[in-house]
């Protein structure tokens, strides 16, 4: 077990070099590209020439990229050309405001699919498993984007019960919270009930499970003791890698309803090419999904006793 | 000479293919999930297809602006005989029109995409899964790194860093699921070269792409076909949020996302520019993913 935590660990760290490297190559290989982007379209080739000179960006390749990932390890992110603040100072909030809303998505989504996938997938082939698989794929196709545009219609504009911004601007209130997690809730959740219904499904046509129901044990029991302890592994690893996917979603819902998070911040830089606030976000985004990855990784080889013990 | 006409092969012909397609829409009529999606699907690409002819006004022209939809039966003197059916927006274009001529727009890049992501994805799979030993592990690893990105991070820093063209969402596109398409390729390939035909092919001496492309292909097409159905939805949703995110093709020719993006701020008052254009985008996307469910049911059948 130390072994493979070990191991898992050292690939995280090799996946983050090699990220790191992409995200730098992508964004600093062109000089000028990254002076104008600092400096404004309007600043002239001198203005650029000495700022380029100043921050060192005629050393050779490899050792900015040394420079620039030193910087990175010890949290000193650089300047937004936009905000005027050190990077780090305006990304710490915004993360905060990220991680209690993917929290509050969380909450909802766990209970919620895989509810809906364990009753879908005990009685495999049922009604209910047909209007939940339906709606499932229903629900999977709406995109995000078109979802906040239908749920605002109908409780914002419709029946005036809920905020249509999330601002925050009068103090933290649940109330503007509840359309964002709607809609990311609403989208995922038939994925995460599909996986808990294929695992579960799979699961009840097992010997053990069919031996459990034949030699007379109450079918609450067969399911809550018997079929629920492996069912259950298999969505354990769908939720935690939901995490990679809520951090691509929320750039769509904190834009649409203004909500200060981490998503809003990196789109909000990319459209002005605030260049180190891009940087910064991407590579937070990607170790919190590697690193998510790595634990559920860790979390199915300890869950799984057929892993565990050998 | 009788033997040898029963040990010649049928040569493939256009009919035989023909008939092939009848019989696999056939199989498809059983499953009434997958012949609503192929009914949504044909319903747009006969749209998009009729554009011309269909479209009450061209996609730009600027005619009344915010109009509300079915204004003209509301007894409203301003709007001409060409009847408003979705009211226009702020610049006065008509949104059913726009919405007609946009399918275009998503219908032309949509499929795009995904073949260049199949094309780039299905060689580095077959490499990967037929030539093993480090073609693998290189392939496998790049694909992981660029795997652990969660994919609109991905999409936002491309289209910032090379901005927002055509060119450069299909590269995007292609980059981000190219992986993922890969990793299933792979997969089916492992599986399918220890096959007897696998095995003939290289006594022949076949080879290795000739046995990859012909061979080994063609006969994973089965899983390889839904998952492309399924990423066709995927495609069509990063178009249109790309769009909704002010990334996407640039305007002012419609695209369902750009329209929604630019009627954003009028939702309070004009909330049909942004409920119709979704409606569209939503119903395409529930058409493809309605297609895979009935594809997968009838692979899982038989």
């Amino acid at each position: 077990m130390l072994i493979l935590i070990s191991k898992r660990l050292g690939l995280m760290a090799l996946t983050m070099v090699v990220v790191s490297m992409l995200v730098f190559l992508l964004l600093e290989v062109n000089i000028q590209g990254v002076a104008t982007k600092v400096l404004g379209p309007y600043s002239t080739l001198d203005q650029r020439e000495i700022w380029l000179k100043a921050n060192g960006y005629f050393d050779p390749l490899y050792q900015r990229y040394v420079r620039w990932l030193g910087h990175f390890a010890v949290g000193d992110l650089g300047q937004s050309v936009r905000f005027k603040a050190p990077v780090a100072a305006i990304l710490g909030p915004r993360l905060r405001n990220t991680a209690i809303l993917g929290l509050g998505v969380f909450v909802v989504l766990i209970p919620v699919s895989l509810t809906l996938g364990i009753l879908a997938g005990m009685r495999e082939g049922s009604k209910l498993d047909r209007v939940i698989s339906v709606s499932s794929i229903i629900t999977t196709s709406v995109p995000e984007f078109a979802s906040s545009v239908f749920l605002a219609a109908i409780f914002v504009f419709g029946l005036h019960w809920l905020p249509g911004t999330s601002t925050m601007t009068e103090g933290f209130t649940l109330r503007e919270l509840i359309l964002p997690i709607l809609v990311l809730v609403l989208y995922d959740f038939g994925y995460v009930a599909r996986m808990t219904r294929a695992s579960m499904a799979e699961v009840m046509t097992t010997h053990y499970v069919r031996t459990a129901v034949l030699k007379g044990l109450p079918y609450r029991q067969v399911i809550l003791k018997h079929a629920l302890r492996n069912a259950l592994i298999a969505p354990f690893t769908v939720i935690m890698l939901q995490v990679s996917w809520l951090l691509s979603g929320v750039i769509v819902v904190e834009s649409f309803f203004a909500y200060r998070g981490f998503g809003a911040l990196l789109l909000e830089a990319s459209l002005n090419q605030d260049i180190f606030v891009i940087e910064a976000c991407a590579m937070t985004a990607v170790f919190v999904a590697v690193s998510t990855q790595t634990l559920a990784d860790i979390g199915y080889t300890y869950l799984n006793p057929r892993i565990r013990f050998r | 000479m009788a033997h040898a006409t029963t040990l010649t092969m049928p040569a493939p012909t256009s009919e035989a293919a023909l008939a092939r397609a009848l019989r696999s829409f056939a199989l498809l009529r059983e499953s009434w999930v997958g012949m609503t999606g192929a009914g949504i699907i044909l319903f747009w690409v006969a749209v998009a297809l009729l554009a011309h002819w269909i479209a009450p006004f061209g996609p730009n022209a600027t005619l009344v602006p915010w109009q509300k939809p079915l204004a003209a039966f509301a007894g409203n003197s301003v709007v001409p005989p060409g009847r408003f059916w979705l009211g226009t927006d702020h610049l006065g274009r008509d949104i059913l029109s726009r919405i007609i001529w946009g399918s275009r727009t998503v219908l032309t890049y949509a499929p795009l995409a995904t073949l260049c992501a199949y094309t780039v994805g299905s060689i580095m799979g077959l490499a990967a899964g037929y030539l093993r030993g480090w073609v693998d592990d290189v392939l496998s690893r790049i694909a992981d790194i660029i795997l652990s990105f969660p994919v609109l991070v991905l999409y936002v820093i491309i289209i910032a860093t090379f901005g927002a063209s055509p060119l450069n969402i299909i590269f995007a596109i292609t980059f981000a699921s190219g992986p993922g398409i890969m990793r299933i390729v792979r997969g089916l390939t492992l599986d399918l070269r220890s096959r007897e035909y696998v095995a003939a092919a290289e006594t022949r001496g076949d080879s290795p792409w000739r046995i990859m492309l012909v061979e080994i292909l063609p006969n994973a097409r089965g899983p390889v076909i839904v998952d492309a159905c399924l990423r066709l939805g995927y495609v069509t949703i990063t178009i249109g949020v790309l769009g909704f995110l002010g990334l996407g093709l640039p305007p002012p020719n419609p695209d369902w996302g750009g329209m929604i993006n630019e009627a954003r701020s009028m939702a309070l008052a004009f909330p049909h520019m942004t409920l119709f254009p979704c409606i569209a985008i939503s119903s395409l996307i529930l058409g493809f993913n309605l297609l895979a469910d009935g594809l997968r049911e009838i692979s899982l059948r038989d």
